[in-house]
């Protein structure tokens, strides 16, 4: 690790003012970052710890709620509002890292916390665009098993890990962003780019940005939401495959539908096509295959993860079918 | 400020590269706390921060200014054993006891995590209230790993404790 400096920042404007120095970083948990330091992956000279930023988690007048960056991934998932009206949230964080990690990492710095990609983790001895640009990617090729099969590209096939950002995505999550001319909102489907031909820029967030709220618009469904994570082992592991999934039934038609895949893309993955196809239609086991063609048309698995399209399809029809009602 | 360890303040180091599991071991000598993978993969350097168990090898020490920690040499010690630490011994719940420290110290905050009413991926129901079953142990505990398999025997010490406390 290189010699740096640590700061603590009060208010936001502290933080962008300390942050605001070339070289430094803004600290949330640090159970990413801290990690990627010692691996030599990222050498900031300085952090700015922003933990003791806005942790409070408040319902706004439109019948959502604002969390603040800081607040910790366990404190969200036990919040009673989250576990009653936005399931599949709770869940997501509940299936993400281990008890540890969620009791240290904040909502801010998961949102912002990069891919598990081997190769980009190797610092030492792997070619990686997202880590050092131009240098290649050893993961085409490679041992890809965990890695993007749709919306990658020839740089980069590297995944978005977080489990929390899948239900955002599903439940149209507003990342709020501070910057020096005071604030603007990003749509957490907005927020993650896909790599192109520059995977080393993960966001669209401008350099001396800094996420200060998640707002939850009014959850969209009364009913019942879902997150299912598919992994290596049955707990504390990355995802294969995930789905975030919530529905409304009216009679036998599906009124509003939410779906996002975590898993294969360099973002939390947003279904709008698989959802188009559903909505206002039947919940029956052949709507839901439709729907994962329609969303999954354009896939491109690299070898090593073809068994992710199977996978991501089966796991769509499982939690579609509990979800509804429907027998599978 | 300064970092209250075990009842005892202690200053945070000048270098902020220190994480707390360095300051713990090499700095104060509290070799309880053990060094895993270093990254955040195994759990045995599990300690509590203001009553929480965090990872120490992902935190700077600078990070605990200010904050309460209590490492495994804080939960008890050979004259007065804590009920998990008793617990583990009578159900093997250890062979090489490398990860014993960071299985006590998970599971010290786990139990009361349990009594808050905090639910787990697992819970059939994310508002009521959870059962500790040995399903939702494992879970509970799965960020600790033992690579000498003693699991069994950890799930059985945590439910007898977590049993005598219901009683």
């Amino acid at each position: 690790m290189t010699p740096l400096t640590y700061h603590r920042a009060a208010t936001v404007q502290q933080a962008m003012q300390l942050a605001g120095v070339a070289g430094r970083r803004p600290l949330g948990g640090g159970t990413n970052l801290i990690d990627l330091m010692r691996k030599g992956i990222e050498q900031p000279s300085g952090l700015v710890d922003v933990s003791g930023l806005s942790n409070q988690i408040t319902p706004t007048p439109g019948g959502g709620l604002m969390i603040g960056a800081a607040t910790k991934n366990s404190a969200l998932a036990a919040h009673p509002l989250v576990r009653a009206h936005y399931p599949m949230l709770a869940r997501a964080l509940l299936a993400g890292a281990s008890a540890q990690i969620r009791n240290m990492a904040t909502v801010g710095g998961n949102v912002l916390q990069r891919t598990r990609c081997l190769y980009f983790q190797d610092a030492a001895a792997s070619r990686c665009n997202k880590r050092l640009p131009g240098s290649g990617c050893d993961a085409h090729g490679g041992f890809n098993r965990y890695h993007a099969v749709i919306g990658g590209s020839s740089s980069c096939i590297a995944t978005h890990p977080s489990d929390m950002c899948v239900a955002l995505a599903a439940l149209d999550a507003v990342v709020h962003v501070a910057d020096r001319g005071g604030e603007r909102t990003i749509g957490l489907v907005d927020l993650h780019r896909l790599p192109g031909e520059r995977p080393d820029i993960d966001t669209v967030l401008e350099p001396g940005e800094l996420i200060v709220a998640i707002e939850l618009p009014r959850s969209p469904f009364d009913g019942p939401s879902a997150y299912r994570k598919v992994r290596d082992r049955a707990s504390y592991a990355f995802a294969l495959v995930a789905v975030a999934a919530g529905l409304e039934m009216r009679g036998d038609t599906i009124s509003e539908i939410r779906i996002a895949f975590g898993g294969v893309a360099a973002k939390p993955w947003r279904a709008l096509r698989a959802e188009a196809v559903l909505r206002g239609g039947p919940a029956t086991s052949d709507a839901f295959e439709r729907a994962f063609e329609a969303e999954f048309a354009h896939a491109a698995p690299p070898e090593g993860a073809a068994y992710k399209i199977e996978l991501a399809r089966r796991t769509l029809v499982a939690i579609l079918s509990k979800l509804s009602g429907s027998t599978q | 400020m300064g970092i209250r360890i075990n009842g005892q303040d202690v200053n945070a180091p000048g270098d902020a590269r220190v994480s707390l599991l360095e300051l713990l071991r090499d700095e104060l000598q509290l070799t309880g706390t053990k060094v895993g993978c270093n990254q955040g993969a195994c759990g045995a350097c599990t300690v509590l921060v203001d009553g929480e168990r965090v990872l120490s090898c992902l935190m700077l020490a600078v990070q605990a200014d200010g904050r309460a920690v209590t490492t495994i040499e804080g939960l008890g010690d050979a004259g007065q054993l804590s009920a998990l630490q008793a617990a583990f011994i009578a159900h093997d719940g250890l062979q090489c006891g490398y990860c014993t420290p960071g299985q006590i110290c998970a599971a010290t905050a786990m139990l009361r995590e349990v009594d808050a009413g905090v639910p787990s991926y697992i819970s059939t129901d994310l508002t009521s209230h959870p059962v500790l079953t040995r399903d939702e142990v494992r879970e509970r505990m799965s960020g600790n790993l033992c690579r000498c398999g003693a699991h069994n025997g950890i799930v059985d010490a945590i439910m007898q404790v977590a049993a005598e406390r219901a009683a």
